[in-house]
């Protein structure tokens, strides 16, 4: 769905559901998984219904994923490092 | 890092780096936080890299290029900066508490500087929660952090000059849209017109009005179709967006496309400032809730401040005045400046500042929001983490729920993880119509820290500073 301007290779490697994925510095992690073609990162604890990243400034929410570990961290907010293990969020209301 | 500053300022956009800039170089011990790795806010977001991308600096535009001095002098100024510090509490004794690498830090100042800008007005309607929906200014953060653009053809609805601008961006980094849905009311431009005068008569009006006619001349030349008057937009899909239909004038449409744009103007972000306590009112003009401020953004908490957009919606430039107005005011406090000086010095910026007004009232009343989008239809959701749409919210104001507190308890609209940011505006106005009474009296959500998810290990690695 969406592409980069500049097609020089990244070069920050992390993983998402175990899946190996490129990024550049400067990519938060939401935009790391929309540029890498992921159409949403969690399902709703309510409906269960999927969701991807909305405002991508720390408003919505819609982007909480799971980042080595911790659940409920927001993917707009969080750049992307080398080595990052980022898991969908699926369903369960977890603790902020 | 010190224990005590004289002035902490939250917030690295425009408001934020001018305000901390000037108390940097006036001497006094100024620490900025903010959330993002790097300096710019939302409007100048990516700046310092951006210049590694001459072809990007290009498409962005010159007034985004124009950042990068606000950025170049506030690195020269010597004042302290955290990034990537996120705020989650700051009480009325001007203790600010906020998470950075791992753990919890606190400080404390003489004077806060709340800068923390603006947020997208929600967008409430059908289909507005599917993946493949987004703000026009989240993809206008993709272009500027990391020059990420639609690979496909995309739809841009509704309206204001955020809408136009990303359109004119877009054409110049060579992503093109299938269509534009202008959602701004015929109504609109006729009643603007009578504030065309106020916005002609000063030299920055004129820019920017000259600004607008080359955006939307701009979008006419690409060929790109523009529907207008677009209203009744519904976003299509099970699982992800398929098409969205809509009505421009009399007729009905339906278009094929994954990626939807939504935008229909800009609010004060409300979080911060009101869980600190400060008083808000209703601004008519801007439809939406604005702290209440003096000329120098003090509000009603004593030595707590706000500049730039958090404060009311005035754009980057007025911000960056507003911020350095704030920074003179906090001097005065600080009893480093008296408050003569303090007028003789802020002459330039009050000017200044009012100058980058000239526009506003034209483009509040052109671009002002559609009753649908205020106060949407029964089945729309408002609450995209609780899943509450709009019908439930006027079911329980018919059982008696005069606020939206109450609604909260009844619904949990507002309990999610957004804590109500984005359903709280909506929740005011669907009460306030549903009672027949004015936003001021129905009022908003309480909002309690912490603004932001903190982790027990956050809170558990406690740093006082």
């Amino acid at each position: 769905m969406f592409r980069r301007l500049d097609a020089t290779p990244g070069e920050i490697r992390f993983t998402f559901d175990g899946t190996e994925q490129i990024a550049r510095p400067g990519d938060s992690v939401a935009v790391a998984l929309l540029a890498a073609g992921e159409p949403s990162l969690r399902d709703t604890p309510v409906s269960g219904a999927p969701r991807a990243p909305y405002c991508m400034m720390g408003v919505c929410f819609d982007c909480l994923v799971e980042i080595d570990g911790v659940g409920n961290r927001p993917a707009c907010l969080t750049p992307v490092a080398e080595g990052m293990q980022v898991r969908r969020q699926r369903g369960a209301r977890g603790v902020l | 890092m010190n224990e005590a500053w004289d002035v902490v300022v939250v917030g690295a956009g425009p408001a934020g780096l001018a305000a901390a800039t000037l108390l940097a170089e006036q001497q006094a011990r100024v620490v900025l936080l903010d959330e993002q790795p790097a300096v710019g806010g939302q409007i100048y977001r990516g700046i310092e890299r951006a210049a590694e991308h001459p072809s990007l600096l290009t498409a962005l535009g010159p007034d985004y290029v124009y950042g990068a001095t606000l950025a170049a002098r506030f690195r020269a100024s010597g004042a302290a900066y955290r990034p990537g510090s996120l705020v989650w509490q700051v009480t009325p004794g001007r203790e600010v508490w906020f998470s950075a690498d791992g753990s919890s830090h606190l400080v404390r100042a003489d004077a806060v500087i709340l800068a923390t800008g603006a947020m997208e007005r929600p967008v409430p309607l059908p289909g507005w929660t599917l993946p493949g929906v987004m703000t026009a200014g989240a993809l206008q953060i993709m272009l500027k952090s990391s020059g990420v653009v639609p690979g496909e053809p995309f739809v841009v609805a509704g309206s204001g000059p955020l809408l136009f601008l990303l359109v004119q961006q877009y054409l110049a980094a060579g992503a093109r849209p299938a269509a534009v849905l202008d959602t701004t009311a015929r109504a609109n431009e006729w009643r603007a017109l009578r504030h065309l005068p106020e916005a002609v008569a000063d030299r920055a009006g004129r820019r920017d009005l000259a600004k607008g006619l080359m955006m939307v001349a701009g979008l006419r030349r690409s060929g790109i179709p523009r529907y207008r008057h677009v209203s009744d937009i519904r976003i299509e899909g099970a699982d992800a967006v398929t098409g969205i239909a809509f009505r421009s004038g009399t007729t009905q449409h339906r278009l094929a496309t994954r990626l939807v744009a939504l935008h229909e103007g800009v609010i004060p972000a409300q979080q911060m400032p009101r869980s600190i306590g400060c008083a808000f009112a209703w601004d008519a003009a801007q439809q939406c809730f604005a702290p209440v401020l003096d000329a120098w953004g003090n509000s009603s908490v004593d030595g707590v401040m706000i500049a730039g957009d958090a404060g009311g919606i005035g754009g980057a430039r007025a911000a960056e005045h507003a911020g350095r107005l704030a920074a003179f005011e906090a001097l005065r406090r600080l009893g480093r400046i008296d408050a003569a000086r303090r007028d003789a010095l802020a002459t330039d910026d009050r000017r200044a500042r009012q100058s980058q007004l000239a526009v506003r009232r034209f483009l509040d009343v052109l671009y002002a929001p559609r009753d649908a989008v205020l106060r949407p239809a029964d089945d729309v959701v408002v609450c995209r983490c609780e899943e509450i749409a709009a019908g439930a919210v006027r079911d329980v104001v018919r059982q008696g729920c005069l606020g939206p507190n109450q609604a909260k308890a009844f619904l949990r609209a507002g309990m999610g993880p957004c804590q109500g940011r984005l359903c709280g505006p909506v929740v005011t106005e669907l009460i306030a119509q549903a009672r027949g009474v004015g936003q001021d009296e129905v009022g908003y959500y309480r909002i309690r820290s912490p603004l932001k998810p903190v982790t027990v290990g956050e809170l558990a690695a406690m740093e006082t500073e």
